[in-house]
């Protein structure tokens, strides 16, 4: 906390920074050693790795719920705690780690995201009342504000943390698995309104094993494996070769050229995936997207946008 | 036959005793739906036996009872989490071990010095004679608590929900973890005196329990669960009367004869409503799609 200038930065420019981070367990077990990665802001950035990578521990790290015992986390150039106490972190749980049987109701927990700028009882104004109804209509689930939360669908659930992440106005938001269990209606949705933040200057943190998904929605990714072993913009980092380093001999591979594809139809093959999206690479380990036109209009608004910077 | 009815209210010591319970079973109840919420029961039992050796020293050395208790339930509280922190045990068998060595550690020196203390009515707690400074003490932690709630519930609300969430917004879960926790540790104190060591638990898990199987909304839980804190203290503090039987007993009981009441026929979560869905549910799977 001794870098008292940095800390002036506009709540505007925002940033996260991780540097040389090392986080250890009370056992002694060190989950993440020197992981380092900076994002800007107007990104959403992937955070990818199997199980146990620390993955998770990164992302508590981030959200200062895990100390490092070494390094340094910044978000807007100010120590986490304090960019706590602004309300620049969200953060959207993961399905499981939610109780839903839980007494309370959407409007409940959509209101929890506005604490922080209640008073000391936490007594909700017409302020919060007003943010917390546009957050949920934002979301299109104002019609099951009375609802208990476990009378929710997967999809639905995953909508109501997301209205009270926009309901905290977080300027960084973190996403712990945020596909598990939803359908595609709401992954297309969820998607959509990341990209609206994302156009706002907002970072959005992704929390993922679902590889597919990444460069469909993605512009950077961090890949996390002990450490960090890269980050930076999908179409740099997001390659086989670094992939096979992060997930180790870990991953199911179907090799087109080696299947019996090639003797059929080397250009028409359908894939069919039970969840989650299929990640494929081309000729030369490139990323192939799902829909050419879309993603062609995505770097072209992405060239735009460095254009203008 | 009314006579007979009003007798209890014409002494002194039995309104105490009920206007006491009361109070004691409504904070306990409040409570109690953070303590289920939060999967604290188990913790509420392990605090409640760990105040009496407190409750014993507090006896022999003249002070107010509720310090002595308070200390060596917070000692236990500290120990519990230091011993979880440090080695591979899992909670329940530090619980486990825990809070039996400081209830172990409090028998044996009343048992040592038992002219000071009634051990009976550390154990099974003695309403019907407790004195005036004791009220005092009862009502001030009964006061005391029901102030931190009225200001603190919604941020304990949240710690219980989503604890993340809570760190997220700059909130100091620290803080609310101790705050609970000494919340719990004051109200098993308070309750020490109405139904004795042994039922404590029942009084600050029992109503929030019963509540929860009755509603699905926070507020409401609240509601129910303190009024049945009220109730079975009122009833069964005066029904003790009659039955020449142990307070505690009687208003342990009756919450119970409550909880069973909505297990079975609660409207949503009951056993019946549930049985009553299943088979909706089949039947619906049974005609032609």
């Amino acid at each position: 906390m001794s870098d008292a200038p940095q800390a002036k930065a506009a709540p505007g420019e925002m940033s996260v920074r991780v540097s040389a981070v090392t986080v250890s367990y009370p056992n002694g077990n060190v989950a993440l050693r020197d992981a380092s990665f900076a994002l800007a802001g107007g990104s959403i950035c992937a955070l990818v790795g199997v199980n146990g990578s620390g993955k998770s521990t990164l992302f508590k790290a981030i959200m200062g719920l895990l100390k490092p015992v070494a390094g340094t986390v910044t978000i807007a150039g100010r120590p986490v705690k304090v960019a706590l106490k602004q309300n620049l972190v969200a953060y959207v749980p993961q399905a499981e780690e939610v109780d839903w049987s839980f007494p309370v109701s959407v409007w409940d927990v959509v209101l929890m995201g506005r604490y922080g700028y209640m008073n000391f009882m936490r007594t909700p104004r017409a302020e919060d009342r007003r943010i917390a109804e546009e957050s949920l209509r934002r979301v299109g689930m104002l019609e099951f504000r009375e609802r208990q939360i476990g009378e929710l669908s997967g999809g639905q659930r995953k909508r109501v943390f997301l209205a009270r992440a926009l309901a905290q106005r977080g300027r960084v938001i973190l996403l712990d698995e945020p596909f598990t269990g939803v359908d595609v209606n709401t992954e297309t949705a969820i998607i959509a309104l990341l990209r609206e933040l994302r156009n706002d200057g907002h970072i959005i943190l992704v929390s993922t094993h679902n590889l597919g998904s990444v460069p469909e929605f993605c512009d950077h990714v961090v890949l996390v494996n002990r450490t960090v072993l890269a980050a930076g913009p999908i179409g740099e980092v997001f390659t086989e070769a670094n992939l096979l380093r992060t997930f180790g001999g870990v991953l199911r591979h179907f090799r087109f050229d080696e299947s019996t594809v090639q003797s059929h139809d080397g250009r028409a093959v359908t894939l069919l995936t039970d969840d989650e999206r299929p990640l494929v690479f081309g000729k030369g380990g490139h990323v192939e997207y799902s829909k050419r036109a879309e993603h062609a209009e995505i770097l072209k608004k992405r060239a735009e946008g460095e254009e203008d910077v | 036959m009314i006579e007979t009815l009003l007798t209890p209210l014409h002494y002194d010591y039995m309104l105490k005793a009920i206007f006491v319970s009361a109070v004691i079973g409504g904070v306990c109840a409040f409570l109690s739906c953070f303590i289920t919420l939060k999967g604290w029961s188990l913790m509420g039992d392990a605090l409640s036996h760990s105040v009496v050796p407190g409750v014993a020293v507090a006896y022999y050395a003249g002070w107010p009872f509720a310090a002595g208790a308070f200390v060596t339930g917070l000692l236990a509280a500290v120990g519990m989490g230091f011993v979880k922190a440090k080695t591979r045990l899992r909670e329940d068998a530090v619980i486990g071990v825990v809070f039996t060595a400081f209830f172990a550690f409090g028998l044996l020196l009343i048992s040592l010095y038992p002219s000071q203390v009634d051990l009976r009515s550390i154990v099974f707690g003695n309403i019907l004679g407790i004195s005036n400074p004791d009220i005092v003490q009862v009502l001030i932690i009964s006061g005391g608590t029901l102030v931190v709630l009225g200001f603190k519930w919604r941020d304990l609300l949240l710690f219980c929900f989503d604890p993340n969430q809570a760190r997220a917004l700059g909130l100091n879960t620290t803080a609310l973890h101790f705050t609970l926790l000494t919340l719990l540790s004051a109200t098993a104190v308070a309750a020490l005196q109405t139904v004795g060591a042994c039922l404590v638990v029942a009084m600050l898990v029992t109503p929030g329990a019963t509540a929860y199987l009755l509603t699905d909304r926070f507020g409401k839980m609240i509601g129910i669960a303190t009024s049945m804190g009220v109730g079975t203290s009122i009833v069964g503090a005066y029904a003790s009367y009659f039955f020449d039987g142990s307070t505690g007993g009687c208003i342990v009981t009756l919450q119970s004869a409550l909880f069973v009441a909505a297990l079975v026929f609660a409207p949503k979560h009951g056993l019946i409503a549930q049985r009553t869905r299943r088979r909706a549910a089949g039947l619906a799977e049974e005609l032609p799609g």
